[in-house]
C-alpha cells in the first residue's frame, strides 16, 4: 500500500520533471549546452502565475496559460539578448552564463517576493481517497495538465514541420544545415517549447508542494538526470526519464532518509553519464 | 558554359590550408569523380563547393552564378545538393519524415518527389515509416541520397557514396547514380573506388596533396599507367 | 576613532580577499591549467572548513571533534579530507566531457551540502559549528586580527609561489597541452587522465585550505555560509574577471570583484530596514550582470593569460 501511495506520489513528481526535462533535453540537443538556469525558468512561471491565481485570484485555467506564454517569452528574450552572443565560442561560456542566469532569476524572485516559502493557496485541501489509496484534486489537476501537455508536445514534434525540423536537428544539426533548414527558426521555437514547458512545470510544483526561490534550481539535478536517462535530444526519452526518476525518488523515501532524494537523482545521473551517456534507448551514435 | 567551375581554390577549415589552387569543372549532364590517395583533399575540394570550407582563394561559379563564400543554405536553394560520407541520415526520423527533411526549402506539393525517390530506391517504400537510424548500411545510404534528391537538384555531391558497403550494395549504388545522371542531373563524386567509379564516369580527376595532378574522361584514367600503379591500386 | 574604525575594516576586508584569492587560486588550476569545470567549488571550501573546526575545537555535544588541536593540523586535515574528496570524485567524473563534468560537480556539492545539514552528529547540522579558535590569538596582544591576516596573506603568497612554480614545470607544460588538445596530449603517451586527476585534487586542496582559513577567520560555521552563491560563483565571477589560466589574475579578479561586492554591500545598508533582506537579492542581481557583460565583453579578463617563456629545455 506504501508502496503504491509513494508511486502515485512519484508520477505526480515524474511527470513535472519531465515536463522540464523535455526542454532541457532540446536545449542540450539542439543548442548543444546544458542550461543551468532552466529551472529557475520553473521557478519564474511559478511566480508568475502566483500574481494571477493567488494576488488576482483569477482562475487556473486563465493563470496557467499566462505563466506558461510569459516562460516562454523570458526564454526567447534571454537567448537573444544574453545566449545567442556566445553561441559560436566555447560551450563553457554559454553554461557558465547560464549559471549565471539562474542566479540572477533567483534574486529576481526574491526581490519581489521575498526569501520566504509561500503557497498558491492556504488551507489543506482534502484528498480523495480511493482503493486506501489518497490523492489530492490538486494533483489529479498535475496529472491531466501534464498528459494534454504531453499530448500536445507529441502532436508538435510528429506533425508540424518545425517540429520535424527541431527533431531533425537534435538529431543531426550538421545534416540539418546541410538540407537547408533555417537554423535560427529552429532555435528560437526551441526556447519558445522548453520555456514553455518549464512554466508549467514551475506552476505545477508550486500546487504540489510550496513556492520558494530554490524551487526550481532544487529540481535542476533531477531534471538533468532525466534528460540524460532519456537520451540528450530524445524528448520521448526525457518524459521516459522523468517517470523513472520521480518514482524512484518518492520510493527511495522507504529506505533512505528524505532528505536525501536528490541524492538518488545524481546516483543515476553520475551512473548514466559513466555507463550509457547516449540514454537507455538507442538511437544516435555520438554524444 | 559549365555547370560548376572551381578555379584554383585554396583554403582549408583552420589556420592551415589543405587545397592548394585546385580547379574542376563539371558540364551540365556530366558524372565527375575525383580520385586519388587518402588525405589528397578529395572531400575537402567538394565541400569547397558546398560552402562548407573557409577559403582564401579562388572563385566558384554555378550555372553561371558566383557562390564562393556562399553559405550552406543558401547553396542549397541555388541547386546543389550534398550527401555527406558519415551521420548523413536523421536517424530517429523515418525514412519518409528524412526525405521531407531533404525538401524542407520547398513549399511546394513534394509527393512526386518523393515518388521518384520511392521509384528509384524500392526497398524505401516498404519502410517509409522506420526509423533510419534502424536501417542496414546499404538502405541508409539510399536514404541519404534519396533525401538530397527532394530538392531535385541540378548537381549532386556524393562524398564516398560507396564506403563501407557489401559488393553488391556497391554496384547498386553505381547504378543510381547512372540512372540520377540519365535523369539529367550532374553528378560530383568522391570516390575510394576508383576503377569502378571512373567506369561510370565522364571525366575524373586525380587529386593528391591538394592539389590538382591528373585529369581527363573516364576511360582516358582508366587506361593511364601511371594512375592505375599509384593510385588505383588494381 | 575613525581611523581606527577604517583600519579594523580593512584588516577584515583584506582577510577575505586573501581567503577569496586562495579559492580563485585553487580554482584556477582545476579550470585554468586544465580546463576542468567545477561548479562544485563550494563542496571542497566546506569540506576544508568543517575538517580544520573538527579537529580543533574543543569537545561539545553538537557535534563530533573535541581533538582541540593545534592549527596548523586543522589546516593540513584540511587539505587532506579536501585532497580526499576530489580524488574520490575524479576517479569517478573526470573521463566525461566538460559539460557532463559539471553537472556532476553541482551533484557533489549539493550531496555535500545535504551531508552536512543532515548529518548533525558530525557537523552539528543546520545549528552550526561554533568555538573555532584564531590562529595566533594572543601572540600579538591587541593585533589580533592583524596576525591572522598576515597568516592568511602568507599562505596566499605560498599558494601562489607554488602555482606559478607548477606552471612552468614540465608538469605544467603537459597540462597546458592537454588543456589545449586532449587527443594529441594522450598521442603523446602521458596518461592524460593522471595529469588532469593530480591538478583537480591540488586544486581542491587549495580550496580545503581556504576553508579552513575561512572557519578561523569567521569561528562559526554553518552549511548557509556555503551557499552556492558566496562559495562559487563569486569565485567563478573572479576567475574571470581577473582572467583565467592565470594566477596573476585570479588574485586580481579576487581583489577587484570583493571591491564591487562590499561596495554593493555598503550601498544596500543606506536603504530602509524591510528592503534589507530583498537587497541582499540586489546585490546577487549586479553581481550577475557584471559577470554577463563581462562575458560580452571582454571573457579573457582584465589580465589576459600570456603564454609563459618555457623553461630551458630538459
Amino acid at each position: 500500500m506504501e508502496v503504491l501511495q509513494l508511486l502515485i506520489y512519484g508520477v505526480v513528481l515524474g511527470g513535472i520533471i519531465a515536463l522540464g526535462a523535455i526542454g532541457v533535453s532540446l536545449t542540450f540537443g539542439i543548442l548543444g549546452f546544458a542550461n543551468f538556469s532552466h529551472g529557475d525558468l520553473m521557478s519564474a512561471g511559478a511566480y508568475v502565475a502566483l500574481i494571477f491565481f493567488t494576488t488576482l485570484a483569477w482562475p487556473l485555467w486563465i493563470a496557467l496559460p499566462i505563466a506558461v506564454m510569459a516562460t516562454a517569452a523570458l526564454a526567447v528574450v534571454i537567448d537573444r539578448s544574453l545566449y545567442r552572443w556566445f553561441r559560436s565560442r566555447q560551450p563553457v561560456i554559454l553554461l557558465i552564463s547560464s549559471f549565471g542566469v539562474a542566479l540572477m532569476l533567483r534574486a529576481l524572485v526574491q526581490i519581489f517576493w521575498g526569501p520566504d516559502t509561500i503557497t498558491y493557496q492556504t488551507g489543506i485541501q482534502m484528498p480523495y481517497r480511493f482503493a486506501g489509496l489518497r490523492i489530492r484534486p490538486d494533483q489529479v489537476t498535475i496529472l491531466v495538465c501534464t498528459v494534454l501537455l504531453v499530448l500536445a508536445v507529441h502532436l508538435f514534434l510528429q506533425k508540424t514541420k518545425m517540429g520535424k525540423a527541431m527533431r531533425a536537428m537534435a538529431d543531426n544539426p550538421g545534416l540539418a544545415r546541410l538540407s537547408g533548414i533555417d537554423t535560427e527558426r529552429v532555435v528560437l521555437w526551441t526556447w519558445v517549447l522548453g520555456g514553455s514547458l518549464a512554466g508549467a512545470a514551475g506552476v505545477f510544483l508550486g500546487l504540489d508542494t510550496r513556492l520558494h526561490p530554490e524551487m526550481g534550481w532544487h529540481l535542476l539535478l533531477p531534471i538533468f538526470a532525466a534528460a540524460i536517462l532519456g537520451g540528450i535530444g530524445k524528448p520521448y526519452g526525457a518524459i521516459a526519464g522523468g517517470l523513472v526518476i520521480g518514482i524512484v525518488q518518492e520510493t527511495s523515501t522507504l529506505f533512505l532518509a528524505p532528505a536525501y532524494k536528490p541524492a538518488i537523482a545524481f546516483a543515476i545521473l553520475v551512473v548514466m553519464l559513466l555507463v550509457r551517456p547516449t540514454g537507455l534507448f538507442a538511437g544516435r551514435s555520438t554524444v | 558554359m559549365s555547370l560548376l567551375a572551381m578555379q584554383a581554390v585554396t583554403g582549408g577549415y583552420g589556420e592551415a590550408d589543405v587545397l592548394h589552387g585546385v580547379s574542376l569543372r563539371v558540364e551540365p549532364g556530366e558524372v565527375v569523380v575525383i580520385v586519388g590517395p587518402n588525405g589528397a583533399g578529395k572531400s575537402t575540394a567538394m565541400k569547397a563547393v558546398f560552402g562548407l570550407l573557409r577559403l582564401r582563394g579562388g572563385t566558384i561559379t554555378f550555372d553561371g552564378q558566383d557562390i564562393t563564400g556562399w553559405k550552406p543554405d543558401r547553396i542549397v536553394r541555388r541547386g546543389i545538393c550534398f550527401v555527406p560520407q558519415t551521420d548523413n541520415v536523421f536517424p530517429t526520423l523515418t525514412v519518409q519524415e528524412n526525405l521531407e527533411m531533404g525538401a524542407y526549402v520547398r513549399d511546394d506539393d513534394i509527393r512526386p518527389a518523393m515518388e521518384r525517390v520511392f521509384a528509384l530506391f524500392p526497398p524505401l517504400r516498404e519502410k517509409r515509416r522506420q526509423a533510419a537510424g534502424t536501417l542496414s548500411g546499404g538502405q541508409r545510404q539510399m536514404v541519404a541520397m534519396g533525401r538530397a534528391l527532394m530538392l531535385e537538384p541540378k548537381l549532386l555531391l556524393l562524398d564516398e557514396p560507396t564506403a563501407g558497403l557489401s559488393p553488391i550494395f556497391i554496384d547498386q549504388i553505381f547504378e543510381i547514380v547512372r540512372q540520377v545522371n540519365a535523369a539529367g542531373i550532374g553528378i560530383l563524386m568522391v570516390e575510394q573506388n576508383a576503377k569502378q567509379a571512373l567506369a561510370i564516369a565522364d571525366r575524373g580527376y586525380v587529386m593528391a596533396q591538394g592539389a590538382n595532378r591528373h585529369e581527363g574522361s573516364g576511360a582516358e584514367l582508366l587506361a593511364d599507367r601511371e594512375v592505375a600503379e599509384m593510385f588505383l591500386g588494381g | 576613532m575613525e581611523l581606527a574604525g577604517l583600519l579594523t575594516y580593512g584588516i577584515f576586508f583584506l582577510t577575505l580577499v586573501g581567503i577569496y584569492g586562495l579559492l580563485a587560486l585553487g580554482l584556477n588550476v582545476q579550470w585554468g591549467y586544465t580546463g576542468m569545470l567545477n561548479i562544485g567549488v563550494a563542496a571542497f571550501f566546506a569540506v576544508g572548513a568543517y575538517s580544520s573546526a573538527i579537529f580543533t575545537t574543543q569537545p561539545s555535544p553538537g557535534h563530533l571533534g573535541g581533538f582541540g588541536l593545534p592549527f596548523p593540523v586543522g589546516f593540513a586535515a584540511a587539505m587532506l579530507l579536501s585532497g580526499v574528496l576530489a580524488l574520490a570524485v575524479g576517479l569517478i567524473t573526470l573521463r566525461l566531457r566538460s559539460d557532463y563534468l559539471a553537472i556532476a560537480s553541482i551533484g557533489i556539492a549539493e550531496i555535500v551540502r545535504l551531508f552536512l545539514k543532515n548529518e548533525g552528529w558530525l557537523t552539528g547540522g543546520v545549528r552550526g559549528l561554533a568555538g573555532i579558535p584564531r590562529p595566533l590569538a594572543g601572540w600579538f596582544p591587541g593585533y589580533d586580527a592583524l596576525a591572522y591576516l598576515a597568516l592568511v596573506l602568507a599562505l596566499v603568497a605560498a599558494v601562489y609561489w607554488a602555482n606559478e612554480r607548477a606552471w612552468r614545470s614540465p608538469w605544467g607544460r603537459v597540462l597546458r597541452a592537454i588543456r589545449e588538445n586532449e587527443a594529441a596530449a594522450r598521442a603523446m603517451g602521458k596518461n592524460a587522465l593522471l595529469f588532469r586527476l593530480q591538478a583537480f585534487v591540488l586544486g581542491a586542496m587549495v580550496m580545503g585550505l581556504a576553508g579552513a582559513a575561512y572557519a578561523h577567520f569567521v569561528r562559526f560555521i554553518s552549511p548557509e555560509a556555503f551557499d552556492p552563491l558566496f562559495a562559487t560563483f563569486l569565485v567563478w565571477v573572479m576567475l574571470i574577471a581577473g582572467g583565467s589560466g592565470n594566477n596573476r589574475g585570479a588574485l586580481l579578479g579576487a581583489f577587484a570583484i570583493w571591491v564591487v561586492w562590499s561596495a554593493t554591500e555598503i550601498f544596500v545598508t543606506r536603504l530602509p530596514e524591510d528592503l534589507v533582506t530583498r537587497a541582499g537579492a540586489l546585490r546577487v542581481l549586479l553581481i550577475g550582470l557584471l559577470l554577463q557583460v563581462i562575458l560580452l565583453t571582454r571573457p579573457q579578463g582584465i589580465l589576459p593569460e600570456k603564454p609563459p617563456r618555457p623553461e630551458r629545455a630538459d
